[in-house]
């Protein structure tokens, strides 16, 4: 009887087995909140086209790609430091597929305030007043001609700065005009706001500050000033 | 010359139901208006103030990014415009029509091939149909408000016909189904217009 109940276990184990074998190494991360939990800010239907369509084919495309090379088990970080190296496939939709998830993890429901912390003091005394570097963020944010992201990034000197990446670049790629640490993030391709603000961009900029996550963007401040 | 915001040379519904109302309003009135503001306002602090577009374009390497993004969104959808009508579709006629064949084998061939530059376009751009210096035909792609006019092109010729494919041509009805808006495009193309953009050039 024993015996019985341990080949049963172990064959019900085989398919969960099997299973852990095929996850990939580079997965596409749940949405960490529901698509109507950024309302009013920025609509449901946004946030699910946004995540299911978009993002999603970003990470279709980006898997497709790199199909069958060592991408499939090297980290974003590392393909991003050599990303003049490969198709611009793979840096379109690694692209599209990194700040995808970074964007989510950068705005959570009942978000917004200021940032409190080494954080905050940074922006202080780098942009002279938080409102200063709102203020700057978003006129990043609006300048960017067609599509593209915003970013907060402490540089090799450990000193923040912001910059705008055309389409899906980030500051991690080696062709970034101003390279270093992303710890915050704002997309605005049309996409992300065109449903609900049309060519409004500065309307849904200044909305998204009631939604952005700053614990978040305080952890990735700490996790890049250890690493300097 | 004065630069001058062009009308619109139909409704705003006269395309519906393929491509609506609302897209076209806003399209027409904000965008459009827009970039006809900015470059008007970028235009006006160079020595280049008065100069045609094309004029324009031909140096726009040496001028600011705000001439070459603006006059690029000016020029751009006033010719798209101008290349749709309520009563398009259809297939070119004529001379157009016996170089669209012989360059692409048919016409179906030849909108697969604008078709796939149209969705392979990475972010905001545009396709083109485009007359080369030596009368060729070629089918190509810029980014953003860019054009095969400007000197920063790297497919140089005379469009006669370009489909938007920024986001906000589409995004409304069609949001991330671009495929979708491209083939909707065909049943409103202006042959009439793009034939005779095309006898002028190579007459």
């Amino acid at each position: 009887m024993k015996k019985i109940l341990v080949y049963f276990i172990v064959l019900m184990a085989i398919p969960f087995a099997l299973k852990a074998q095929q996850e990939p190494f580079h997965k596409f991360a749940p949405l960490p909140y529901a698509y109507d939990a950024l309302e009013p800010y920025i609509d449901k239907m946004t946030m699910e086209i946004h995540y299911d369509k978009h993002h999603r084919a970003y990470y279709n495309n980006f898997m497709a790609a790199m199909k069958g090379t060592e991408l499939e088990k090297t980290p974003m970080l590392s393909i991003f430091a050599n990303i003049s190296t490969q198709p611009v496939a793979i840096r379109n939709n690694a692209g599209g597929y990194w700040n995808h998830e970074m964007f989510w993890n950068c705005m959570k429901p009942n978000g917004g305030g200021t940032p409190s912390g080494k954080l905050g003091d940074a922006i202080t005394s780098t942009f002279g007043s938080f409102d200063n570097f709102k203020k700057q963020f978003a006129e990043a944010g609006v300048k960017r001609f067609g599509s593209g992201w915003v970013w907060l990034v402490v540089g090799k000197d450990g000193k923040l700065f912001i910059s705008s990446t055309p389409n899906q670049d980030n500051p991690l790629m080696n062709i970034a005009e101003q390279p270093g640490t992303p710890v915050f993030c704002l997309d605005v391709w049309e996409h992300a706001y065109y449903l609900k603000y049309q060519n409004k961009r500065g309307d849904y900029i200044n909305a998204w500050w009631n939604v952005v996550n700053w614990d978040f963007a305080q952890k990735l401040y700490a996790e890049a000033l250890e690493k300097k | 010359m004065d630069y001058q915001f062009p009308s619109l040379p139909y409704a705003f519904n006269a395309l519906e139901p393929h491509i609506d109302a609302q897209t076209m309003e806003i399209h027409y009135t904000k965008h459009h208006k827009t970039y006809f503001d900015k470059f008007v306002a970028a235009i006006k602090e160079t020595e280049s103030n008065g100069k045609s577009l094309e004029e324009i374009f031909a140096n726009v390497s040496k001028l600011p990014m705000a001439v070459r993004n603006h006059g690029g969104g000016l020029f751009n959808h006033t010719m798209f415009w101008e290349s749709m009508s309520p009563n398009g579709g259809g297939a070119p006629a004529g001379q157009l029509a016996d170089a669209i064949n012989a360059k692409y084998g048919s016409f179906e061939d030849f909108k697969t091939k604008f078709n796939d530059a149209a969705a392979n376009r990475f972010g905001s751009g545009w396709a083109w149909l485009s007359v080369k210096a030596d009368n060729s035909l070629c089918v190509c792609s810029s980014a953003n408000q860019d054009n095969p006019l400007m000197d920063t092109s790297d497919c140089p010729a005379t469009p006669i016909l370009g489909l938007d494919v920024w986001e906000h041509a589409y995004y409304l009805k069609f949001q991330n189904r671009r495929p979708e808006y491209i083939s909707a495009f065909w049943n409103v193309v202006n042959w009439s217009v793009i034939e005779a953009r095309y006898n002028s050039i190579v007459k």
